[in-house]
């Protein structure tokens, strides 16, 4: 709820900036279909589109009161929670990409930059989610969110335009653009205008919004949550789901090491310096996946959904510090002995009680990489040779790590795999 | 004769510019040779390689926002003083006395941004299979710089020295402990020990190393301040150098063959 009035109606003012900003923008792509492609229909449709907006600004303008209905907020809140957030991305993910020639047609994506725009403009009418998106250090990421979606259409768009000239026998898009020219002036000057441009930027964002500076430090009071930086809150999540020295060291190498191996391991010579889907589906899923829901959907996730005890908080709910979530997660251990054998695990051997989960883990790291050359994966293996495989799916492995502990996590409440405190070695 | 013909004429001109303006071929290919900023760059470029939808510009803008935190944080260093005594205040002071301390949000807001354009680079670098043979090596280093950003990123976050700071850095440095081995909660730590004294404890761990303590405090905002603004950089520096070389060395920006 808004408890001061005037924030309320200032933000109300903003908004109505904000949608005339929308007008514009969607006349502009009217316009260029007006003027550029002489398709009359195109155009008609955004500038009605523009015209909603107007109607939308105007409406804010006058301090009308727009928000967001409770019911869609309380409901939204309702069925929000970790399942439906990652499995959500997953699927809206394999959408997208498989039917990509639709989702990259221009007018689609801009339908989908309008709706997105429509749900974040309602969305800053609550007072909890404009708490959140309003701290200065979170501004970077709906900068993230809408440069990762606008280069991730661009370059889906050309390669399904590149894939469908070459499927035709012709040479990708970047080929018709062979010759050669000089440095000075084609690129210096675009440089020049990209460093201006830049410092425009730069400048009236520091003038705009001052940089956030909270109360001197002091290690008495620790804030509820305490948050790493926004660009680690990846890492952050993983916590949930696996002890610090997976999460926040091993995991992490495992990126950087994995991230260098790339070139030594793409055996696939097609595909270098234009862009393709289908001439490299594998290389560009698996990247996409690593980046997309592993990297940049779970830092949204650890940026808004993420409250005080790192519980999880629908968009609009308030983040209340006493949440409590009942945990009552279990070890391998636990549903090994004593769901199947009921035994009780208290007072056995560490190394007869953790023999399942150790053995399930050795399975995992030592037989299923052979398994794999063996059956699904057996033409990548005899095109790799033996160290490029696997190098590979030793790596595969450690990035299906934090999805297959999050799916065992909500199907079954697992907690550890191997549970070793005597020697701090959680799974 | 006028003005700009008698300055362009003048032997200090003719020494800093040893040619006439790049107005014509021959001079826009001297440019590009006999300057050292410029001759970062090839005298001729194929047409595709320029192309903004394909190279989205984003390693010249992260590149150019490294310039920018270079010249911002050297300003800012003259403020600043990295003590548990100074170091907020200071930053207090550039928010509301200081009469360029909009070069601190410049300075901010700027890091942010270069973590998002790192990204970016790679992603079309990925995307467009640049790291194919025979770019394979500066894919790594590309890969180096990009860990690089985020640890200045993640050292420069401590300065201010406030709460936002002081928590975001001891949570961030928490997990250090937990380095295998080397941190004292670590797996595997307890087995490095001679006789029963324990080699890795709270005072020898990697976590130790990092803060320069057991927690965050005077001596970390230290160590961070040196490498936020010496070390690092200077690593960084000499990486861009040679993955700008290898760009050069290696064929220049990628293209089909």
């Amino acid at each position: 709820m808004w408890t001061s009035i005037t924030e309320w109606e200032s933000l109300q003012t903003g908004l109505a900036y904000f949608y005339l900003l929308c007008v514009l923008l969607n006349l502009g792509f009217a316009f260029y279909y007006f003027k550029v492609e002489k398709n009359l229909a195109a155009a008609g449709f955004w500038t009605v589109v523009s015209l909603a907006y107007g109607a939308l600004a105007a409406g804010y303008f006058a301090h009308l009161g727009w928000a967001l209905p409770v019911n869609i907020k309380n409901g939204i809140d309702y069925l929000m929670g970790p399942v439906i957030y990652s499995l959500g991305s997953v699927v809206a993910f394999c959408i997208v990409l498989y039917w990509r020639k639709f989702f990259t047609n221009p007018h689609v994506a801009w339908g989908m930059l309008n709706l997105s725009i429509l749900a974040f403009g309602f969305s800053v009418t609550d007072k909890n989610f404009f708490d959140i998106v309003r701290k200065p250090d979170n501004v970077p990421i709906p900068l993230l969110i809408y440069s990762v979606g606008f280069f991730t259409w661009l370059a889906l768009r050309r390669s399904v335009l590149n894939d469908q000239r070459m499927a035709r026998g012709e040479a990708p898009l970047e080929k018709l653009e062979d010759e050669k020219v000089l440095v000075w002036p084609d690129l210096v000057y675009t440089e020049l205008l990209a460093m201006i441009i830049c410092t425009i930027i730069l400048v009236a964002w520091g003038l705009l919004l001052k940089a956030p500076l909270e109360n001197p430090a002091t290690s008495a009071k620790a804030p509820n949550p305490s948050k790493a930086p926004w660009y680690f809150l990846g890492l952050q999540e993983m916590l949930v789901y696996y002890d610090p020295w997976m999460a926040g060291v091993v995991l992490p190498t495992m990126i950087i090491v994995g991230l260098i191996a790339i070139p030594y391991i793409d055996y696939n010579k097609q595909g270098n310096g234009y862009y393709t889907f289908s001439q490299r589906p594998f290389a560009i899923i698996t990247y996409l996946v690593g980046f997309i829901i592993l990297w940049v959907t779970l830092i949204v996730l650890g940026t808004v959904l993420r409250g005080p005890n790192w519980n999880f908080f629908g968009p609009f709910s308030y983040w209340d510090p006493h949440k409590v979530d009942p945990l009552n997660n279990i070890n391998v251990s636990d549903i090994f002995w004593l769901h199947w054998f009921g035994k009780s695990v208290k007072g056995m051997h560490w190394f007869i009680r953790e023999l399942p989960g150790i053995i399930l883990v050795l399975i995992y790291l030592l037989v299923l990489p052979p398994l794999l050359a063996k059956t699904i994966m057996r033409s990548m293996f005899i095109r790799m040779g033996f160290i490029r495989f696997f190098v590979l799916v030793t790596l595969l492995q450690f990035m299906a790590c934090l999805p297959i502990k999050m799916l065992l996590r909500w199907t079954i409440n697992l907690k550890y795999i191997v549970y070793l405190p005597e020697f701090f070695f959680n799974i | 004769m006028s003005v700009g013909d008698f300055i362009r004429n003048s032997q200090v001109w003719k020494s800093i510019f040893r040619h006439p303006a790049p107005r014509d071929r021959r001079n826009r290919v001297v440019v590009m040779l006999t300057n050292v900023f410029l001759h970062l760059h090839p005298v001729s470029i194929r047409k595709s390689g320029i192309a903004l939808s394909y190279t989205w510009c984003m390693g010249g803008i992260t590149f150019f926002l490294f310039l920018v935190e270079t010249v911002t944080g050297v300003l800012l260093m003259f403020y600043y003083r990295p003590t548990l005594e100074h170091a907020y205040n200071d930053i207090l002071a550039l928010r509301d006395v200081a009469t360029l301390g909009v070069l601190r949000e410049i300075h901010r807001w700027g890091a942010h941004a270069m973590v998002i354009t790192i990204w970016l680079h790679m992603y079309r670098v990925f995307l467009t299979g640049s790291y194919k043979p025979p770019r394979e090596f500066n894919w790594g280093v590309g890969v180096i710089l990009l860990v690089l950003t985020l640890l200045l990123s993640f050292t420069g976050y401590l300065l201010p020295w406030d709460q936002l700071a002081i928590w975001a850095i001891t949570v961030g440095s928490n997990m250090a402990r937990a380095t295998p081995f080397l941190g004292h909660e670590g797996p595997g730590s307890t087995f490095l020990k001679i006789g029963d004294t324990p080699l890795i404890h709270n005072g020898s761990d990697a976590r130790f190393l990092l803060l320069a303590g057991r927690s965050v405090g005077g001596d970390t905002l230290l160590r961070f301040y040196v490498l936020h603004c010496v070390a690092i950089p200077l690593a960084v520096g000499l990486l861009i150098a040679v993955h700008f070389w290898r760009v050069r060395k290696d064929g220049g920006i990628s293209g089909p063959l």
